[in-house]
């Protein structure tokens, strides 16, 4: 016997040894993300081919083999894209047919929109009364900007185009179509047939037709409707439609969140005596429209992209600039997808910004989750 | 009351104002109203056509081929949308971290791009592949070129019928199988394997009967010659641009409503049914399926119906759908109120059809409540 005491405990903890390689770090990820069994490894390995078939090139293409000088398409011999182009074209794309010396107004409206945007979007910020202000004079003052008159020289609407069109166009849809929305949204689920029956009827007219018949009714029809005296710029006439069109979807997403909002609001705002058009605006809606942002900002999105749709009728939007570019003799067969990728590109970021941004405000307003 | 009286009174004068308008505007142009004109001969050539129709046939028989050609473009395209969708969707939420971020990449990217660009994005490729002569061949039977995709085409032989009519028996015989395999199973509780009865009634019996019948269905095969290629049946590159963008901008829609949909089934159903012992498959296909489907249903309609809708694009690209040669139709003969009022009438007749059936659909599928 040994005063050793027989048995296998020890006599102080063992330091902690590291997880093993496999299970942790950038090679325990890969194993449970990428390769947790034979045909997630299979996947994995079908999608790195597929990247490895796509990626690369494209990179070739964009800017690898691109050509980036030149006066024409003849000199772009490179295998890859041209972007010759670009700096001579950049201007239509943004601008269409805009005098050049009147850049600058378009440009000071796009400024501009930045304020009149923030004041009525977010409410902690300094003057915030005279903001509100601004922001409801802003579209005066965007259309004095862009049209001209008063003193600035005149611009017809014929000379817009480029992506300004589609921001001109996009936006005036997005906020008139939101009011017009509301109002078609509450007709349809009003107690008096006759501004049911109309609400609906309207709503579902126009959902159940493609924008572009609208868009040859503007064109082709609306000078009939009127007097031949009145005449209506042929912008405008499309911008109506384009509003109209966005305005039946957007009642339908707002009835969609007003048909959320439990009985006994409406009941608590009629108990307190509140007038119906005051339980809309300080009960209902509010509640509403936080529940319909989602659909809110999708109808905001698809919109814009439906403002391409003016090439169809002959404007010459940002989409009319790459197919006027890309049927031009001198570019002729060299930038068709070119044009088109930076095309996408404008759309892609507006678009995937505003998607983030709807995201992001879904969060913030969630009252019901802390 | 009176708001209401009011209301319809206003729009009585309105509707009176654009009558009287129209009537003077169309007897200052001297124009004839009515749809006689769709009997007149319309005297150009429409080269994708299901139906007979030659440069002598009416403007009713071109309408009715344009019908058709959008019928079949959004029908093809509503299919592969529908597949695309629900593949995308379930990578989308794969475990596999490259899969799913390269399905978001996609569907982000393709939502918030304009479908109109994609379409003739689609367009200039199919125009940018060889020409006829060094046309990409897959398996010297499915030609590819700028001309469009040239395949086999089937030969119909006398007995064909039969077999199709075949194939028809197993079709109804596999659906009064599983209705008595669920009333069995409801009372007993022993199963029966419908997929194999019905996967031997649809495909092996007709299989038979065909060979039996001495192969009355063969293919025409089409044989390059000189210039050209002769026999199969040609597709035109504008309904295959068409068809492509139209199902992968749709798909990508309904992959984030199928995601949304597979999402709001809560994970103790899943659990609950592994708990019962249910296999992976049948717990997807009996358990989770079902449930989603009653929140993917609603609004993959709306999704279609925008596909149908989308569709009236091709006129951008020359697709002789019903809008491209209305628009034809409307340039030769004048009448904008007839050609527009058909459009409307058409994709509405469409809206209602296609919202009728999926209503039925959403009905067999929603929860019965007991």
């Amino acid at each position: 016997m040994t005063d050793r005491p027989f048995h296998r405990d020890r006599a102080e903890m063992l330091p902690e040894r590291p997880a093993p390689i496999a299970s942790v770090g950038p090679i325990g990820w890969m194993r449970a993300n990428l390769f947790s069994s034979y045909p997630n490894t299979a996947l994995t390995l079908l999608a790195l081919a597929l990247l490895w078939w796509i990626v690369p090139p494209m990179l070739d293409w964009a800017l690898l083999d691109a050509d980036f000088t030149g006066e024409s398409g003849r000199e772009c011999t490179a295998e890859g894209a041209c972007w010759a182009w670009f700096d001579q074209r950049i201007d239509q794309f943004l601008y269409g047919f805009y005098p050049a010396e009147a850049y600058w107004r378009v440009n000071l409206a796009i400024v501009l929109l930045a304020p009149a945007l923030a004041y009525l979007l977010f409410g902690n910020l300094p003057y915030v009364r005279y903001g509100r202000w601004f922001s409801l004079a802003y579209p005066a003052i965007a259309a004095f900007l862009l049209v001209g008159g008063l003193g600035l020289e005149g611009v017809t609407t014929d000379k817009f185009g480029g992506f300004m069109l589609n921001l001109v166009a996009g936006l005036t849809g997005i906020v008139l179509s939101l009011p017009i929305g509301i109002l078609l949204a509450l007709g349809r689920r009003s107690r008096m047939p006759a501004v049911r029956i109309l609400s609906v009827t309207f709503i579902e007219f126009i959902r159940g037709v493609p924008l572009i018949t609208l868009l040859f009714v503007a064109i082709v029809i609306l000078q009939l409707f009127l007097p031949p005296e009145v005449s209506l710029d042929q912008l405008v006439r499309v911008m109506i439609m384009i509003t109209l069109f966005a305005s039946a979807y957007m009642a339908e997403v707002i009835r969609g969140g007003l048909q959320a909002i439990p009985q006994g609001q409406y009941e608590a705002a009629q108990a307190m005596g509140l007038s119906y058009w005051r339980t809309m605006r300080l009960i209902i809606l509010p509640q509403a429209l936080k529940i319909s942002i989602p659909g809110i900002v999708n109808t905001f999105i698809g919109l814009f992209k439906d403002t391409t749709l003016v090439i169809i009728i002959g404007l010459f939007d940002i989409l009319g600039q790459a197919r006027l570019l890309q049927t031009n003799p001198d570019w002729l067969g060299k930038v068709d997808y070119e044009t088109f990728v930076l095309t996408a590109l404008f759309f892609f970021v507006i678009c995937f910004g505003m998607s983030r941004y709807s995201i992001n405000l879904e969060k913030r307003l969630d009252t019901t989750r802390h | 009351m009176l708001f209401q009286l009011l209301l319809v009174l206003g729009l009585a004068l309105l509707i009176a104002f654009i009558a009287s308008n129209t009537i003077a505007n169309l007897q200052r142009a001297g124009l004839a109203s009515g749809y006689g004109f769709l009997f007149d001969t319309a005297s150009f050539d429409i080269n994708q056509r299901l139906v007979a129709y030659s440069s002598t046939s009416s403007y009713g028989r071109a309408f009715v081929v344009g019908g058709i050609n959008t019928i079949l473009v959004a029908a093809m395209g509503v299919v592969t949308a529908t597949i695309i969708g629900f593949c995308a969707g379930v990578l989308r939420l794969s475990s596999n971290y490259l899969i799913s971020r390269t399905t978001a990449v996609y569907v982000e990217f393709i939502r918030n791009v304009p479908v109109l660009l994609q379409i003739i994005f689609w367009w200039l490729i199919m125009l940018a592949l060889p020409r006829v002569r060094e046309s990409l061949s897959i398996g010297d039977s499915i030609f590819l070129n700028n001309r469009g995709v040239r395949m086999p085409a089937p030969i119909f032989e006398s007995g064909s019928a039969i077999v199709l009519a075949t194939i028809l028996a197993g079709v109804v015989g596999t659906v009064l199988i599983s209705r008595w395999a669920k009333a069995r199973q409801d009372a007993t509780g022993r199963t029966f394997p419908v997929g194999r009865a019905g996967l031997g009634l649809v495909a092996v019996v007709p299989l038979i009967v065909y060979f039996i019948l001495g192969q009355p269905l063969d293919f025409e095969q089409p044989v390059p010659r000189q210039f050209n290629l002769k026999g199969g049946l040609n597709i035109t590159p504008e309904l295959v641009a068409l068809w492509l963008a139209l199902s992968t901008y749709t798909g990508a829609f309904i992959s984030e409503i199928v995601r949304a949909g597979i999402l709001s089934v809560s994970k103790g159903q899943a659990e609950a049914a592994s708990a019962l012992g249910l296999r992976r498959g049948l717990t997807m296909r009996k358990i989770i399926l079902p449930q989603a489907l009653r929140v993917i249903v609603p609004p993959t309609t709306s999704q279609y119906l925008n596909l149908t809708k989308n569709s009236s694009l091709a006129v951008a690209i020359g697709y002789q759908d019903i809008v491209s040669i209305g628009d034809t139709i409307l340039n030769q003969s004048g009448q904008a109120l007839e050609v527009i009022s058909i459009y409307m009438a058409f994709y509405l007749m469409l809206s209602l059809l296609t919202s009728a059936f999926m209503n039925w659909y959403n009905k067999r599928i929603a929860l019965v409540e007991r």
